[in-house]
């Protein structure tokens, strides 16, 4: 698995009328790798992509492919293709004119083109469609058209561009499973930017997470889920509980007003720490078994499971059982050793993986005079 | 009540329709008149038209009016196009603003005013050159293409700003070098606009008088100064037949494009509604 590299950002940094995009950042991308950049609406993922397509120059730094300096060198003759949010197919050229653009630009024998068009075709199921107009497919055909276009060129490297952002939502399931696969059956390297969590953790090699124009953490998708580096990961990528805790010594850390076994080590005797705990993780169990007690003040049915909200010293945790618990119910829970991960502080600590802010209770939190603990007090008091 | 609103709207449009087209249909008719009486139908009659035809000086005017019509609007047009394309894609705000301003002067300046001037101008220049009777052809080429410009720009600004801009970066990123992909993506996704530009710098030069006046010298005279210079005296007959045939070329260029756009609409409707038929296809095949 330890191929080549061949596309590196080198301390690329990036500013808009003074505003900072990309702050100093570093990326490897290797041969044959399927890798997401992951991160909300202006985190700087498609800039990131811009500056590897040559549509935007970074303000400082060295884009390399294999070794080569790539700054400067514009985007048509750069062995990378870009897919396009909106797809950006030609609308005055049909199907077959639309796949054979680039081949006719490197001035390809047209009997060749006709032979490599049909293949393309083939290869995103769309055989036959070759006089239809663009505005005759639907989203997921003119799609199909826009890989087949970009596939055509035999690019090195295949950067795509939110590109199912535009589909239904079972549509999109679909193909991202033949995306994938045509992935895996060409060899390409696809670097593909998205900022939906679950594509990423399903489709790819390695993600990069980013935030604020850094990137935050890059690892696999077990890697970035189970581990991630700092609160803001642990929250973007699915629903964390996230508590203020000090580590005491190795494999000890307090937190709620106890101290848990955990297996984290090498962190400084009493150093605070985030602690991350799955909603998933969390075992319901009786109030005398229990290693922390709580009372539930919301529950919903998604179906597989339910999402109850608990609150413990103060502190909302999110836990999904498969058993029903019951509002104003008090419940114990239960954490394993290998559940519990300890992250280091950083700029994201406190800001996520609270859920006080939770759903019906959204309207409290706005206030800043109002303490979430007492008027959940006063509503059970209330009911009683 | 409903029939009597429907009775008022009906007379109203015939009113409007009259008092729209009356004049022509005069002009028409009084060109087939065997006489030359404005007032008294002598018969019907191709005299006219013949006689319009015989018309040496007039037959050149009209030549002229259509080289000056086609050498300006081609000219107006490529300019007006590129200045469109780079004021679309500049950044500064401030710059883009100014740069409107600027191209909205010919437009909303009196006619009058731009003669004057532009008359001014030229002789002044002129002048300057030591060329004597420097009013003809080329003064009135510059003039035209002037006041055409703004007109081409406004029809190709709204073209580029609905047109996807992600197509062109799309082309270079298969290959295209800008100036390729200028020419085979954003030229033909614009072609409507550049097209309506130019049939309007085309018209707007046929039958501009007022600026023309004032630029044009005795060597290089147009339709619109002919008739003009010919009113003096008396008009005849044959100026009716000559307007009724621009009317005429007139309507039936109308008439065309409008099928044309139609039709294009049409199709085009037929490609959605395929598209639509596909998208329903997917979502039951799930």
């Amino acid at each position: 698995m330890n191929k080549d590299v061949i596309i590196t950002l080198n301390d690329i940094s990036v500013a808009f009328d003074g505003e900072t995009v990309l702050n100093h950042l570093n990326l490897d991308i290797r041969d044959g790798e399927f890798v997401t950049i992951l991160g909300p609406s202006g985190c700087g993922k498609t800039t990131t992509l811009r500056i590897i397509a040559g549509f935007q120059e970074p303000d400082s730094g060295d884009v390399l492919f294999g070794t080569k300096v790539m700054n400067g060198v514009p985007a048509h003759n750069r062995p990378v293709n870009t897919i396009f949010q909106r797809y950006a197919l030609f609308p005055h050229l049909n199907v077959y004119d639309n796949v054979a653009f680039g081949l006719r630009v490197r001035k390809v024998k047209e009997d060749q083109i006709k032979e490599k068009v049909e293949e393309m075709l083939r290869l995103v199921d769309l055989k036959g469609f070759n006089r239809r107009s663009i505005d005759s497919l639907s989203g997921g055909q003119q799609q199909r058209v826009a890989i087949a276009r970009a596939l055509a060129v035999d690019p090195q490297v295949l950067l795509l561009d939110e590109p199912l952002g535009a589909l239904d939502l079972k549509l999109r399931k679909d193909m991202q499973k033949e995306l994938k696969d045509i992935q895996q059956r060409l060899g390409i390297t696809f670097i593909y930017v998205t900022h939906d969590q679950e594509e990423a953790l399903s489709m790819s090699d390695k993600v990069v997470v980013m935030d604020k124009g850094e990137i935050q953490q890059i690892g696999t998708p077990t890697d970035i889920y189970n581990e991630p580096s700092n609160a803001f990961v642990a929250d973007f990528i699915g629903e964390s509980n996230i508590l203020d805790g000090i580590m005491l010594e190795d494999y000890k850390v307090r937190f709620s007003g106890r101290v848990f076994d955990c297996v984290d080590k090498g962190f400084e005797p009493n150093e605070p720490v985030d602690v991350v705990i799955r909603p998933e993780d969390v075992d319901v169990c009786p109030v005398n078994e229990g290693m922390l007690t709580g009372t539930v003040t919301s529950v919903t049915f998604k179906g597989v499971h339910y999402e109850i909200i608990v609150d413990i010293r103060g502190f909302k945790w999110m836990i999904q059982s498969t058993d029903i618990q019951y509002e104003g119910e008090r419940i114990g829970i239960h954490i394993k050793p290998d559940e519990i991960h300890i992250m280091k502080k950083s700029c994201y600590s406190g800001l996520y993986g609270d859920y006080s802010s939770f759903s019906d209770e959204m309207d409290y939190i706005d206030d800043p005079d109002v303490d979430i603990s007492d008027i959940n007090d006063i509503t059970e008091l209330s009911d009683e | 009540m409903k029939k009597r609103v429907g009775a008022l709207s009906w007379l109203y449009l015939i009113c409007f329709m009259l008092l729209l087209y009356a004049p022509i249909m005069v002009l028409i008719i009084f060109s087939f008149n065997a006489t030359n009486s404005t007032s008294v139908f002598g018969g019907f009659s191709l005299y006219w038209y013949r006689e319009l035809f015989r018309d040496a000086a007039t037959i050149t005017a009209f030549k002229n009016t259509v080289i000056l019509a086609v050498v300006s609007s081609i000219v107006s047009t490529v300019l007006g196009t590129v200045s469109a394309v780079g004021y679309h894609y500049s950044r500064t705000r401030w710059y883009k603003r100014a740069l409107m301003t600027t191209t909205n002067i010919p437009m909303m300046n009196p006619d009058i005013v731009t003669g004057i001037s532009m008359m001014l101008l030229f002789v002044f220049v002129g002048t300057l050159l030591h060329v004597t009777g420097v009013l003809g052809f080329t003064t009135m080429l510059i003039a035209h293409i002037t006041f055409q410009l703004p007109y081409v720009i406004l029809n190709v600004l709204p073209r580029l700003s609905a047109m996807d801009p992600y197509l062109t970066e799309a082309a270079m990123d298969l290959g295209c070098t800008p100036v390729g992909a200028f020419f085979k993506i954003t030229l033909p996704e614009i072609r409507s606009g550049v097209l309506a530009g130019l049939i309007m710098a085309f018209t707007l030069s046929l039958d501009d008088f007022v600026i023309s006046y004032f630029v044009s010298g005795p060597t290089f005279q147009t339709l619109p100064i002919r008739i003009y210079s010919m009113t003096k005296k008396r008009v005849t007959p044959d100026m009716y037949a000559l307007s009724a045939i621009i009317f005429v070329v007139m309507l039936i260029l109308l008439i065309v494009i409008n099928v044309m756009e139609d039709r294009e609409i049409g199709d085009y409707r037929e490609r959605r509604r395929e598209a639509r038929r596909a998208r329903e296809q997917e979502v039951a095949v799930e």
